[in-house]
């Protein structure tokens, strides 16, 4: 609900604000580094105690929790890419749990944090590390990365310069036009997942605030079942980034040439 | 929603966190669920093989139990003929028995008639029968 005194617009803008020190580029959004890093503690947390007691015998809870897990980015990595890889299948899962998890920050009730944390002193904060594009750059610049490592390790130099200027028209004079399409195909590769999730998590966010500037006993009608919907779509955001990194890497393990 | 220095921290801590499940969580894990799997193959292999040993024995036993039933049956079978034959056997022998007491005792009348009779022709004069019959009978007593 809007403070007494403040128009909607300062309302929304305010929660829009990140709590940053810094100026230009060295700014640092300190709540989207805070919440992802915790939520990625917790992660660590979750999983090593589930490793460290892994047994073949009957499982514990928390070990059958993950297993079930690991089982689901297993299948999802084995249905989809076929080579031998000690790293895509580990990478699918922290990215589908990581990024569940800081959506699932979206769920809490949009004032509940930033009331706590003005308590504190604390003047802005987004709860919500994926409505960061930061965030959601950082995971796919990453597998950006990744992409262009495999391409050049399992295709060799020249055979990725080769795949990049010799495909989709395999003819010497159509070299500068497939360079362009390759760049363009490639490019839209982390731009588009930083991008789908970013996008789809903002809006969902937004539409959190915008259902907050209700009066108190008519939030319910909305908020209630876009936070149902809201389930569906952090979820569904994770499995996709999740199936996209898989299958961007598997495509850099395929060799044309 | 501008792209700063929030980026690099990103990335660090995406790229600590993969590495960490790469390392620590993932192999532990999987390599505990395969075993698992194993042992559950093993496990209902085993039980498959205890079925059918179960079974195997079933059918042994029973065979064995027949076998042994009809053994038993022609023993007491054979026990019985012997005493009913046994029973048969001393029966007839009292039959005849008494079959030659009577025949004896018949023999025993006819001779007496016969020897009054002879004894009559010889002394070619009635002999009082009544008067001794007495007589008679201790002869035919010692016949």
């Amino acid at each position: 609900m809007a403070e007494t005194g403040s128009s909607a617009t300062d309302y929304i803008r305010h929660h829009l604000t990140n709590l940053s020190v810094g100026e230009g580029f060295w700014t640092f959004h300190l709540d989207t580094l805070a919440f992802s890093f915790v939520l990625g503690m917790v992660i660590l947390a979750l999983f090593r105690t589930a490793a460290r007691r892994a047994t073949s015998d009957v499982p514990g809870p928390i070990q059958n929790f993950v297993e079930i897990l690991v089982d689901f980015v297993d299948t999802q990595v084995k249905d989809t890419f076929h080579g031998r890889s000690e790293l895509i299948a580990p990478l699918a899962l922290t990215i589908f749990v990581w990024v569940f998890l800081m959506n699932f920050m979206d769920l809490i009730p949009v004032d509940l944090l930033p009331w706590a944390a003005k308590k504190a002193g604390v003047h802005y904060l987004r709860v919500v590390p994926t409505t960061d594009v930061n965030a959601t750059f950082a995971m796919s610049l990453t597998v950006f990365a990744l992409i262009i490592f495999y391409s050049l390790k399992i295709k060799g130099p020249l055979g990725f310069a080769k795949e990049m200027t010799l495909s989709p028209f395999p003819k010497w004079y159509f070299i500068p036009v497939n360079l362009v399409l390759k760049l363009v195909e490639e490019l839209a590769k982390p731009v588009s997942l930083a991008l789908r999730l970013f996008g789809n998590l903002y809006a969902g966010e937004l539409i959190f605030i915008l259902i907050a500037l209700l009066p108190w006993y008519l939030q319910f009608l909305l908020g209630w079942p876009w936070a149902v919907f809201h389930i569906l779509i952090i979820t569904l955001q994770a499995f996709i980034f999740m199936v996209l990194t898989i299958v961007y890497l598997s495509m850099a393990h395929e060799d044309h040439a | 929603m501008n792209i700063n220095a929030t980026l690099l921290g990103q990335m660090i801590t995406f790229g600590l966190l993969v590495l960490f499940t790469m390392k620590y969580v993932w192999p532990p894990l999987v390599q505990a669920m395969a075993e698992r799997q194993k042992r559950i193959a093993d496990g209902f292999a085993a039980a498959e093989k205890g079925k059918r040993e179960l079974q195997l024995a079933e059918k042994r036993s029973t065979d064995m139990l027949r076998d042994a039933k009809e053994k038993e049956v022609s023993d007491e079978a054979k026990a019985h003929a012997k005493a009913e034959a046994e029973r048969i056997l001393a029966s007839a022998r009292g039959d005849i028995d008494q079959e030659i007491i009577r025949a004896r005792e018949e023999l025993r009348g006819r001779v007496a008639d016969l020897v009054v009779a002879a004894a009559g022709r010889i002394l070619e004069k009635e002999i009082d029968a009544k008067a001794h019959a007495k007589l008679l009978e201790g002869v035919v007593k010692q016949l």
